[in-house]
């Protein structure tokens, strides 16, 4: 009817829906694809079998495929040669063969291909348009949102109350905000002519300069310190810093941003705490604080070799300038000696502090020997001793001083402090007014006897304490008069201890009084039992009597009652006193001596010519025997005009005695010689090693029971 | 306010787009130079990828008329490209006018191009943004009035969560985006797969690191789980031709061929 075969139309758009589907996209589904190539089919049949013929159909089909986005090139020569190939065959049978109608469709062919092309190239320009339009419109987007980023950052750069400022690698200042610029107290064009290296300076702590090095090298990407800046009129301000890298797409670095805040008010408070904390109000010296701290940091970073040395000072008798002219001339006072010692050693640059109290420290770093730190020492004093005026009152004061001179190596703090608080203790002791050396032997000595003080209590609960007893002989037919008590430590540690290790330590503790009873007792029973085994010896047993014990009121009391508990008679007791304790003797204790006396007691003066005797007391007091100090017996060695003279001396000491009715025993006997020369003056009895060691209780006894042999023998 | 996030701005003519790539696969003239050149490259190693792109596009296009069917009227495409030939718009407004379509775009020239498309559509809005930002993208969505995330919507993720790299761990934007939604909201997924590929495919993955992003190719299981608790609706996770066809006769012999597979899943939580 409408002269085409619409079967054959319907073939021919079936297979041209599915080359265009295979071909390339088709936005639809493959039945509403295969509907509109249908149409376009129709038409294009239609146009061929027109009265009036054109070949605008062909170009509108062409169109309609691009608008319908089967661009694809192969979709277009597909349609082409199937135009060709096909059409008319299959959508035109009848007319197969009419020339008109194969021109017609060739016609229809040109004109599709050419209205497809313009369309694609419409729509090719079209889509390029507007893809450039979109680019154009997204750099436009982003090139807005950088500005609006720009405005803010610019905003906060200018309006930032915090200093910004942005320099390159090479330290030229590229922009800075009006907060740094005022800082500074330049104008921001002003600090764009300042490079960065030129706001360091050689005062900057340590490393600052490697920081920034560091960082615009790339090797780090933020930096944050406190540094010190100078205003353009010349004044520093601290800042809080912080200094960030900027870097290329690439890494390397591109700027530096810094952010600066003034923490000067809050630096300054805090420089002013941390001086208040490291000194001391008074005086203004540095304190202990800050003496340990340099102290510690001195010796944490000393060289091989280098010495260090310590004057620790303390001034005398402050306390009694405190007590009686008041604490406020005290402090005064203190004032002044802090200056005056911080004026002597500016000079050497040492640092002087104040301990506390009335105590002062000066520290010689680099010492170059013990002299150098003497002569510091001296110079204190020198200038500690010049008189103090304050007010109306002049005042002498001096000061003690122990001096620590050593290598830094041999040290530490804590050490170095004790040995200077101990030699400070010698120099007090040494009588004030001077300085010590501190002396490790000494000081071992020190801490040697202060070890025995301590262990010296439980000692004598332990009963570690001996006694030994040494024969006291008559000169002449050598028989054995009486023994001296002598007290032996025997000490788990160190063995048997001589008096003299001990008996100083119990009588600078008072414990000589409770060990002078127990050697008391143990003494008067051990004789006891001599008197019971051997009663025809009548051995007579001496022992030593401390100053403290003679002062003692109880003395005689606590005598008494031993010699009754022992049932040791009182004649058989006798007591040593020194000569100085015997000096000293006056009131009470003299009364004690007396009373003992009455006891029958007897008395003996220990030592005697070494003190400064006086003579008077000898008769004044109930005394029974003198023991001569064994320095007098040492000299009588031979012919010579020494012994001679000492001979002389013991001749009339023995002389003396016996003028005042006392009897003499010379100690320290070693000779033969000396025996029989002191046989020859009359001295009465002797002691020493020559007649016998001191011995434990036993060795007595063995020699009492040998001289009962010999006396039963005779 | 916030534009310290945010996709980025800086427009690089140098570096090829995938969203022009694939409308030059596509047919259209929305490309440069360095763009079809990349294509021509990628087409010469993988004859199919251009196929691939077209039934993905083929894809987004019936699960749209689905989904329009079913009664959805708002859709959210992220990863929309530049929306040429059978967008979703055109698709689902020819269905039904009322039909409102934001779309999301991480190239600022994509989304330039789509806004002077669009321009005169009021049911339609383009938002500049990283799927990677899925509460941003949900925000700026509900921000233009379009989308109201009190009602069903569809979510539509056609060919862009291969974009997202593990790294930036796609399982919980996922999750984040289906939090977003009520009961009787779809979820749109079509990601490139490493199953049943022949190598070229995979060289190919490789060159797609020309472009501003990178393919991650993942299992039907990784797939899969992207659907979270939603259910997924038949014929389930299928190479993309076999999803719901028009006629079986548009299904050729190797539906594997186009490396990628598609599913619709839907919010069937019992909560309101």
């Amino acid at each position: 009817m409408d002269g085409f075969s619409h079967a054959g139309a319907e073939l021919f758009a079936r297979d041209w829906a599915a080359a265009v589907g295979r071909l390339g996209f088709v936005p639809v589904s493959s039945v509403e694809i295969e509907q509109m190539l249908l149409a376009h089919t129709v038409r294009l049949a239609r146009a061929t079998l027109a009265p009036q013929f054109t070949d605008r159909p062909g170009h509108d089909v062409g169109t309609a495929l691009v608008e319908a986005h089967l661009t694809e090139p192969a979709v277009l020569g597909w349609t082409v040669r199937a135009l060709g190939e096909r059409f008319v065959t299959h959508v035109l049978p009848d007319l197969a063969d009419s020339p008109a109608v194969r021109q017609r469709a060739t016609a229809l062919q040109g004109a599709l291909a050419a209205g497809f092309s313009a369309a694609l190239r419409d729509r090719t320009f079209v889509q390029q348009e507007r893809l450039s339009r979109s680019v154009w419109a997204a750099r436009n987007e982003a090139e807005q949102a950088l500005r609006d980023s720009e405005a803010r950052f610019r905003a906060i750069f200018t309006g930032a109350a915090i200093g910004i400022g942005i320099a390159d690698t090479d330290g030229r200042i590229v922009e800075v905000n009006q907060a740094l610029a005022d800082m500074f107290g330049y104008t921001p064009a002003q600090m764009r002519q300042v490079n960065v290296a030129q706001l360091f300076h050689t005062d900057d702590p340590d490393g600052m300069w490697q920081h920034y090095t560091d960082l615009i090298q790339g090797r780090h990407d933020a930096a944050r310190m406190e540094k010190l800046y100078h205003r353009s009129d010349g004044t520093a301000f601290w800042t809080n810093l912080a200094v960030s890298l900027v870097r290329h797409d690439d890494g390397r670095p591109r700027f530096t941003v810094a952010m600066m805040e003034d923490i000067t008010d809050r630096y300054e408070l805090q420089e002013r705490m941390r001086f208040q904390a490291q000194h001391d109000p008074l005086t203004g010296l540095p304190n202990r604080t800050l003496f340990f701290d340099r102290l510690t940091a001195v010796l944490g970073r000393a060289a091989p070799g280098d010495r260090i040395g310590v004057c620790f000072i303390d001034l005398d008798g402050f306390k009694a300038i405190n007590d009686s002219l008041g604490h406020d001339l005290g402090d005064r006072l203190l004032s002044v000696v802090a200056n005056r010692l911080a004026d002597c050693v500016a000079d050497g640059g040492h640092l002087v502090a104040r301990m506390g109290g009335d105590e002062f420290v000066i520290l010689v770093e680099g010492s170059t020997g013990r002299q150098d730190v003497v002569g510091v020492a001296e110079a204190a004093l020198s200038a500690v001793a010049e008189p103090v005026r304050i007010g109306e009152h002049q005042l002498a004061v001096s000061a003690s001083i122990g001096i620590v001179e050593r290598p830094v190596a041999d040290t530490d703090p804590a050490d170095l402090m004790k040995a200077a608080d101990t030699t400070l203790y010698w120099a007090k002791a040494d009588g004030r007014g001077r300085w010590a050396v501190f002396d490790p032997v000494r000081s071992a000595r020190d801490r040697a006897k202060s070890a025995l003080a301590t262990a010296l209590p439980a000692a004598l609960e332990r009963d570690e304490l001996v006694l030994e007893y040494q024969p006291i002989v008559a000169t002449g037919d050598r028989r054995l008069i009486a023994v001296e008590a002598l007290v032996r430590w025997q000490h788990p540690q160190l063995g048997r201890l001589g008096p003299d290790r001990f008996i100083a330590l119990a009588e600078e503790t008072g414990l000589i009084v409770d060990l002078g009873e127990r050697v008391l007792a143990t003494a008067c029973a051990d004789a006891s039992r001599w008197l019971a085994e051997f009663p025809d010896a009548r051995l007579r047993v001496s022992v030593n009597l401390a100053a403290r014990q003679a002062s003692e009121a109880a003395l005689v009391g606590k005598v008494a009652a031993v010699l009754k508990r022992t049932g040791l008679p009182a004649e058989l007791l006798q007591l040593e006193l020194t000569e100085s304790a015997v000096m000293a003797t006056t009131g009470e204790p003299l009364r004690s001596l007396r009373r003992l006396a009455a006891l029958g007691v007897r008395l003996a003066i220990d030592d005697f010519g070494t003190g400064y005797s006086n003579l008077a007391y000898l008769r004044r007091l109930p005394i029974h025997s003198l023991k001569l100090a064994g320095a007098f017996v040492e000299g009588i060695r031979g012919d010579d005009p020494v012994s001679r003279v000492d001979e002389r001396i013991v001749d009339a000491l023995v002389r003396l005695a016996h003028a005042l009715n006392l009897s003499v025993t010379a100690e320290a006997v070693e000779t033969r010689h000396q025996a029989d020369r002191l046989s020859a003056l009359g001295c009465d009895t002797g002691q020493g090693r020559f007649y016998g060691p001191p011995q434990e209780a036993g060795g007595i006894t063995a020699l009492l029971r040998g001289a009962a042999g010999v006396a039963s023998r005779r | 306010m916030d534009q310290s996030s945010g996709p980025p701005t800086e427009i690089d003519m140098n570096r090829p787009s995938a969203a022009r790539v694939y409308d030059y696969f596509l047919g259209g003239a929305h490309n440069f130079e360095i763009d079809r050149q990349l294509a021509a490259q990628i087409a010469g190693m993988t004859p199919n990828l251009a196929d691939t792109m077209r039934a993905g596009r083929a894809l987004l296009r019936r699960a749209v008329r689905v989904l329009v069917a079913e009664g959805i009227d708002q859709f959210l495409d992220i990863g929309s490209g530049i929306p040429t030939v059978g967008n979703v718009h055109e698709v689902a407004q020819a269905a039904n006018p009322e039909a409102r379509v934001v779309y999301v775009d991480i190239d600022p020239v994509a989304v330039a191009h789509s806004r002077s498309i669009l321009d005169g559509n009021d049911r339609c809005a383009v938002l500049h943004a990283d799927l990677r930002e899925p509460e941003r993208i949900l925000a700026e969505a509900t921000a233009t009035g379009l989308i109201d995330l009190g009602r069903p919507v569809a979510i539509l993720l056609a060919g862009v969560v291969h974009f997202v790299p593990d790294a930036d761990d796609p399982g919980a934007i996922l999750a984040t985006l289906r939090g977003a939604t009520v009961p009787g909201s779809y979820l749109l997924i079509s990601h490139s797969t490493f199953e049943d590929q022949p190598q070229e495919m995979l060289d190919a993955q490789r060159l797609s690191a020309r472009t501003s992003t990178e393919i991650t190719l993942r299992s039907k299981a990784e797939v899969t789980a992207f659907f979270g608790d939603f259910t997924i609706l038949p014929p389930g996770v299928v190479h993309m031709p076999l999803w719901r066809p028009d006629v079986p006769s548009d299904v050729d012999d190797h539906p594997e061929r186009f490396g990628a597979f598609g599913a619709l899943g839907r919010n069937d939580r019992a909560d309101g």
